[in-house]
């Protein structure tokens, strides 16, 4: 445990004296809180406007589902539209963690200092996982904070409480308490492949935010009512996850071995 | 210390070390010499359990390669041919990163005793990043030696470095050397190893030749005495040359150059044969080929 507390402080010193990566660490979460707030501060009266006939005729059918009948149809509205950028919430748990492994792995690399590294007594997976939890624990803790401040700030915002209710959905929990660390080990185990065949940490970064896609598909899915994100959906996501995590890890561990760093990483 | 046998890695359809079997003593400097491509920084990979033989074996510090590896990288220190710093974080923090990793007891005590004894404690809250290469080279070493290891596998240590920063890290090799500490040199610098190593191994894939340098230059070239004469005519040489344990004879200029086995038995014979025919002789030395000629005379035939 030592050895990996170790890697983890090393990480940080490290990666966090880069600006790309406090930028993308600070700048992003802040980004992705303000939007929706923004959203629901600009249409704050929408709800009192009452039925708004023929837009909410436009959404997508199975989001009558949640729209409850303590709301009118201006409220469902608000929460139609925060749903859709709620998903942007998501690309934290990608970004962060795909900036700071791609700096700690490839930059080690490129300086050549992760062959000393591996020369020490701490085995490949200690050294994994500490990466890992370099690069996952800041990207999770942005993820909540910016949540949690959203959550605070539609509490301030929204006197209705069953909107509030609607707005702060068990779906939006189960998708970032659960899927948001998912999605970051995902965007960890991602890299690590990536890094294995380029030198360059901005290249690695680029390639790892491939991850990112899944995500704005789901943004275009919902904000096209192509579907949208139930609690079903978000369940199904996060066992998907599990198994895909499952792959990736091991794909990537096998990558991470001390032999195939050494002789096949250029 | 370190003892191998028939240690063999190939990657692919490289064989990149072929069945090398030596033995390093406790307290030796081992010269490990060969050129580029040779196999040298792959041999020291396998011997410090970083990457896996495909076949035979190998004890370093009593403990087996492929079976016992974190004890092995806990007993060993390892300075890499590109030894790569955290150059945005200090030497001190460099150092204190590897002590933890190394589980050294007194990380505090022993980050300042080698930045001491390296000339890099003014320098401590610098980053790594500022440093020269010497610097850094220094740094390495130190990195290498804090957990106090009974072997130091050292990967082309001054290379790339002005003559100065490698005067210094040579001093320290010595240092260390005094401190009976077992060192695996992998150099190109055949000055370096005449100087510093009590054996050495040439390698090209295989293992040439393990000797120690006095004796690879005697194997090879034989001993040369050189005997300084007021003039040298044929006569004299005619004499020197039928003596029967004598290889070879040259001149040059007023000198006899003669090869043989054991000057140190036959010099006093040959002197007196030169005394008797009236020579006039002046001074009487030994010619050393360098190991640079011994070296390049292997790896040519090789």
């Amino acid at each position: 445990m030592d050895k990996i507390t170790t890697i983890i402080k090393k990480e940080w010193a490290e990666v966090f004296k880069n600006r790309m990566v406090i930028f993308t660490v600070a700048f992003l979460p802040v980004i992705m809180t303000i939007l929706p707030l923004v959203i629901l501060y600009t249409t704050r009266d929408t709800g009192s406007m009452g039925d708004l006939g023929n837009v909410t005729n436009e959404m997508p059918a199975q989001f009558s589902a949640f729209c409850s009948s303590n709301l009118n149809s201006g409220e469902c509205f608000q929460v139609y539209i925060v749903s859709i950028f709620m998903l942007m919430f998501m690309i934290i748990p990608v970004a962060i963690p795909a900036t700071i492994s791609a700096y700690s792995i490839v930059g080690e690399k490129a300086t050549h200092s992760l062959e000393p590294l591996l020369a020490t007594p701490i085995t490949t997976l200690e050294l994994l996982i500490g990466k890992s939890l370099a690069s996952a624990i800041p990207a999770v803790l942005a993820t909540y904070m910016a949540f949690g401040v959203y959550a605070l700030g539609a509490w301030i915002i929204i006197p209705n409480k069953f909107l509030l209710a609607a707005l702060l959905d068990l779906r939006w929990f189960i998708a970032i308490f659960i899927v948001g660390p998912l999605i970051a080990v995902m965007a960890i185990n991602f890299t690590i492949i990536v890094s294995s065949r380029v030198t360059d940490p901005r290249v690695a970064e680029q390639l790892s935010m491939v991850v990112i896609v899944p995500i704005l598909a789901g943004f275009f899915g919902q904000m096209t009512g192509f579907f949208l994100i139930n609690r079903r959906i978000i369940t199904i996501i996060a066992l998907v996850m599990i198994v895909l995590d499952a792959g990736l890890f091991y794909l990537a561990e096998r990558l991470f071995q001390r032999e195939t760093i050494l002789t096949r990483w250029k | 210390m370190i003892q191998t046998e028939n240690l063999t890695k190939r990657f692919a359809n490289t064989l990149a070390v072929d069945r090398l079997t030596l033995q390093v003593n406790e307290g030796e400097v081992f010269g490990f010499l060969g050129p580029n491509g040779a196999g040298k920084t792959t041999t020291v990979r396998m011997l410090t359990s970083l990457i896996a033989p495909t076949n035979g074996t190998a004890i370093v510090n009593g403990f087996q390669i492929g079976k016992e590896d974190i004890e092995i990288r806990r007993t060993v220190g390892i300075l890499t041919e590109t030894p790569g710093m955290y150059d945005s974080l200090s030497a001190e923090y460099n150092l204190r990163i590897y002590a933890s990793l190394y589980e050294v007891e007194d990380a505090k005590g022993q980050v300042e005793k080698y930045l001491r004894m390296l000339g890099l404690w003014e320098r401590r809250f610098d980053e790594a990043g500022t440093f020269s290469k010497g610097m850094k080279q220094k740094l390495a070493i130190a990195r290498a030696l804090l957990h106090e290891p009974k072997i130091l596998f050292l990967d082309e240590p001054t290379a790339a470095l002005d003559p100065e920063s490698a005067h210094l890290v040579r001093d320290f090799i010595e240092e260390l050397r005094k401190e009976g500490r077992t060192i695996f040199l992998c150099t190109h610098n055949l000055d370096e190893a005449d100087r510093l190593c009590d054996r050495v191994g040439v390698f090209k894939t295989h293992l040439l030749v393990m000797d120690t340098p006095a004796r690879l230059r005697s194997k090879l070239f034989g001993k040369k005495v050189v005997f300084h004469l007021r003039a040298v005519n044929e006569e004299l040489v005619k004499i020197v040359s039928s003596l029967p344990f004598i290889r070879e004879t040259k001149t040059m200029d007023n000198k006899i150059i003669v090869t043989l086995d054991n000057p140190e038995e036959h010099n006093p014979d040959i002197i007196r044969v030169l005394v008797e025919a009236g020579a006039g002789v002046q001074f009487v030395g030994e010619l050393r080929h360098s190991l640079e000629e011994v070296y390049l005379q292997l790896v040519q035939n090789a």
